[in-house]
């Protein structure tokens, strides 16, 4: 079976989560768009595997998926600190970073 | 002990005497400052006595000794720079003048500075200012000469603004800071030019160079080397039109001005040329300009001399005068003469002042020889040590002056030819040195008594209500740096009358040691250093010395009957001769305006420079553009970077895909 379908899919699902990262305001989605593109990631490095037939492209799967459990732990708790003080729940108003 | 032992001893105590006095101040005390000052030199000149001895224990074809201690760069040929002292006649001599004269004079500071609140500082100022004039002339080669020239500035910086909450002793002191360091930059320009062509910056080693041939064919540099030396010679010798600042300097304490003109300071010119003499030889272009500067400055200080009123500046004319005088003798080859005359000009201008300082403790301060008169009963002591000094230095026989003034005019009269000038010259400024000193003593010593004099025959010391500036009338500020409302006088403090004493006699007898036809004490000394000179061998002839000292004396004895028949038989007359030289007058009393012409030619031009680079160079090109111009092209750079950094996330994360969206794309057409 060819890889193409495999990497179409992987693209979409990554323009998916990088259009919602762009469009949408509230952090929680975009916590989740960001999930979105890791994973298509690692559908492409899965992919990637197989056409080989060597095991290194999973390894890569299983640390990506580390790395976005610690990313979601964090991001999460962001979140709730933000709920707790009662900040506004949107990114645009979330400004006070700036340089 | 050796000989440079003995020379290197004789640095050592001055420099002792500096740190202990500058560093324990809090603990010494006041008497045990001017002890300490005033034994670390005394030790200096026991030391510069055994240095003598020694040095007379060597054969006299060995009498030229050098010591090096430490060497700081020594690269191969060409520069040699070591901490060496050298010990031959010349520089113990100069090292026996310069210590004997001074320890006389710290002797005299003891009481006369007793009133002042920076006694300390004082004695240590004045112990580096002799370890510095030491170094001077002991160094061994050209660098510590540069060392000991400069340190003797910074000393005479130090003390001439001694007291410095005088507005016009600080500015005396920044002058002659100036026109010293004027003098530096000569110096050392014309030791790079001797430098390179003599390979060495060894004394002896330089003149070995030169007897070798180093010069051969390079006349003009060691012409300009040599005149490059004399710059530095003029301005620490204060020769004409480096000299404005010697009058200036009499702002210091009076202990200080008799230090600079008798012992230290203004000699070091007379010595250099004298010290350089194998190089001044082979440039007589040099020589002769040495020669006849020194016979233009002793006849405008005459002048000046004449007419001034203050009572310290007078006595600061003559000292130019005589170096004057010096200054001809040795540009004239007779280096013998010149020295002679320093070390008895040692003595009674150091005498002189002193009994000038005494005058003016009695008048709380005063310096005008307008004010004083008749003092010849209440300060009987100090006019005999001026009379003293008075008929040295106007060269009546057998007072000390006489016979060295007469050497050094036999000398330049038996140089024949256009010298004739520069001795007809000089017996002119002989007999104008005679009427400017017994101005000053029949008009401070003779006539009706002032009020301070009445008073003082009565036992009383005049004091001044307010502290006032002699200078300018100004109410001094009596809070620190300010002489003290106590004054001194010689005849009640016997520090100051144990130092003139011994003055005295030198002033009277220092001459008895080289009498034509009698004794050559100082040429017998001095010969192994002059033993290579061209003129080793010239002699004035018997008919012109006998003829000196006939015209010296009668010259001599002229001036003082002049003199005296000016001031004191017809006491009015002299307003009415400066009513008839009014244009005469008016050129000495305005010191024949060489201060103006130097503000003229030299401090306008370059004020007038610097204001415009300050006004025009400064604001335009460096604050205008280079510093402006950096700050603008940062600030804008930084403002660029700053526009992007919005908080809008959404913003990041774009940035963050087109990036790595046109990464990807740059890797795919690459590939392609």
């Amino acid at each position: 079976m060819a890889i193409d379908w495999y990497l179409i899919v992987s693209a979409l699902i990554f323009c998916i989560g990088a259009g919602g990262v762009l469009v949408r305001r509230n952090p929680l989605v975009i916590l989740l768009c960001l999930e979105l593109m890791l994973n298509a990631a690692n559908l492409a490095l899965i992919a990637f595997a197989r056409m080989h037939g060597n095991s290194d492209g999973q390894i890569f799967a299983l640390i990506v998926l580390v790395v976005a459990a610690c990313e979601v732990t964090v991001g999460l708790g962001l979140i709730v600190a933000i709920f707790r003080r009662r900040l506004p729940v949107d990114v645009d108003e979330l400004r006070e970073l700036q340089g | 002990m050796t000989t440079t032992t003995w020379g290197w001893l004789v640095l050592a105590f001055p420099l002792a005497g500096t740190l202990a006095n500058g560093l324990g101040y809090k603990a010494l005390g006041r008497r045990g400052a001017g002890a300490i000052g005033t034994l670390a030199i005394g030790l200096a000149f026991a030391c510069a006595l055994g240095a003598l001895f020694s040095l007379q224990g060597h054969a006299s074809d060995h009498r030229e000794l050098t010591s090096s201690l430490w060497d700081y760069a020594v690269t191969g040929p060409g520069v040699d720079a070591k901490l060496s002292i050298l010990v031959d006649p010349l520089s113990v001599y100069m090292m026996l003048v310069v210590t004997g004269v001074s320890t006389l004079i710290h002797l005299y500071s003891v009481s006369y500075m007793s009133g002042d609140r920076g006694y300390a500082r004082y004695f240590a100022y004045l112990n580096f200012f002799v370890f510095s004039m030491l170094v001077l002339v002991l160094g061994g080669n050209f660098l510590m000469l540069i060392v000991g020239w400069a340190f003797v500035g910074a000393a005479s910086y130090l003390l001439i603004s001694f007291w410095y909450r005088r507005g016009t002793a600080t500015q005396a002191g920044i002058k002659a800071f100036v026109i010293n360091v004027v003098g530096d930059v000569g110096l050392v320009l014309g030791t790079f030019f001797i430098l390179r062509y003599s390979g060495t910056l060894d004394l002896l080693g330089t003149f070995r160079a030169a007897d070798g041939g180093a010069f051969a064919g390079h006349q003009g540099a060691l012409t300009a080397g040599c005149l490059l030396l004399l710059v530095g010679a003029f301005a620490k010798s204060a020769q004409i039109p480096l000299h404005t600042w010697l009058p200036d300097a009499m702002e210091g304490p009076t202990p200080v001005s008799s230090l600079i003109h008798a012992a230290t300071m203004v000699t070091a010119g007379v010595y250099l040329v004298a010290r350089m003499h194998p190089l001044f030889e082979r440039a007589p272009a040099a020589a002769d300009t040495a020669a006849i500067v020194g016979c233009a400055t002793l006849v405008v200080a005459g002048t000046i001399g004449l007419v001034m009123t203050d009572i310290k500046r007078v006595i600061a004319y003559s000292t130019m005068s005589q170096i004057g005088y010096m200054i001809m003798a040795v540009g004239a080859g007779g280096y013998v003469a010149g020295l002679f005359h320093l070390m008895t000009h040692a003595f009674f201008k150091a005498l002189l002042f002193m009994a000038a300082g005494s005058i003016i403790g009695a008048m709380a301060g005063g310096q005008s020889l307008e004010k004083m008169s008749g003092f010849r009963r209440a300060m009987p002591f100090t006019f005999g040590c001026f009379v003293v000094g008075g008929l040295a230095l106007s060269g009546v026989p057998p007072f000390s002056g006489f016979f060295s003034k007469d050497e050094i005019l036999a000398w330049v009269g038996s140089r024949g030819g256009g010298w004739d000038v520069l001795y007809v010259l000089g017996y002119a400024g002989a007999f104008l040195t005679a009427v400017y000193t017994w101005r000053m003593i029949f008009r401070a010593f003779f006539g009706e008594p002032c009020a301070e004099a009445k008073e003082l025959e009565h036992g009383h010391l005049a004091h001044a209500e307010v502290p006032t500036n002699p200078a300018n009338a100004e109410v001094e500020d009596t809070d620190v740096g300010f002489p003290g409302p106590e004054h001194t006088i010689a005849e009640r403090a016997l520090p100051m009358k144990v130092s003139m004493t011994l003055l005295a006699i030198g002033a009277t007898v220092a001459g008895l040691v080289q009498i034509p036809h009698v004794d050559h004490v100082i040429t017998t000394f001095l010969e192994p250093t002059f033993a290579d000179s061209k003129w080793a061998g010239h002699e004035p002839s018997n008919g012109l010395v006998n003829f000196g000292l006939v015209i010296g004396t009668v010259i001599a004895l002229a001036g003082i009957a002049l003199a005296y028949r000016v001031w004191v038989l017809k006491p009015g007359s002299a307003a009415a001769w400066r009513a008839r030289f009014a244009p005469a007058y008016e050129l000495f009393v305005n010191k024949w305006w060489f201060d103006e012409a130097i503000d003229l030619l030299v401090v306008r031009p370059f004020a007038a420079f610097g204001n415009f680079s300050r006004r025009t160079f400064e604001r335009v090109v460096v604050e205008g553009t280079l510093v402006d111009g950096t700050t603008s092209v940062v600030r804008a750079g930084s403002a660029a970077v700053r526009a992007i950094q919005t908080g809008f996330l959404r913003y990041y994360a774009a940035l963050l895909l087109l990036g790595g969206a046109a990464v990807l794309l740059y890797f795919l057409i690459s590939a392609g």
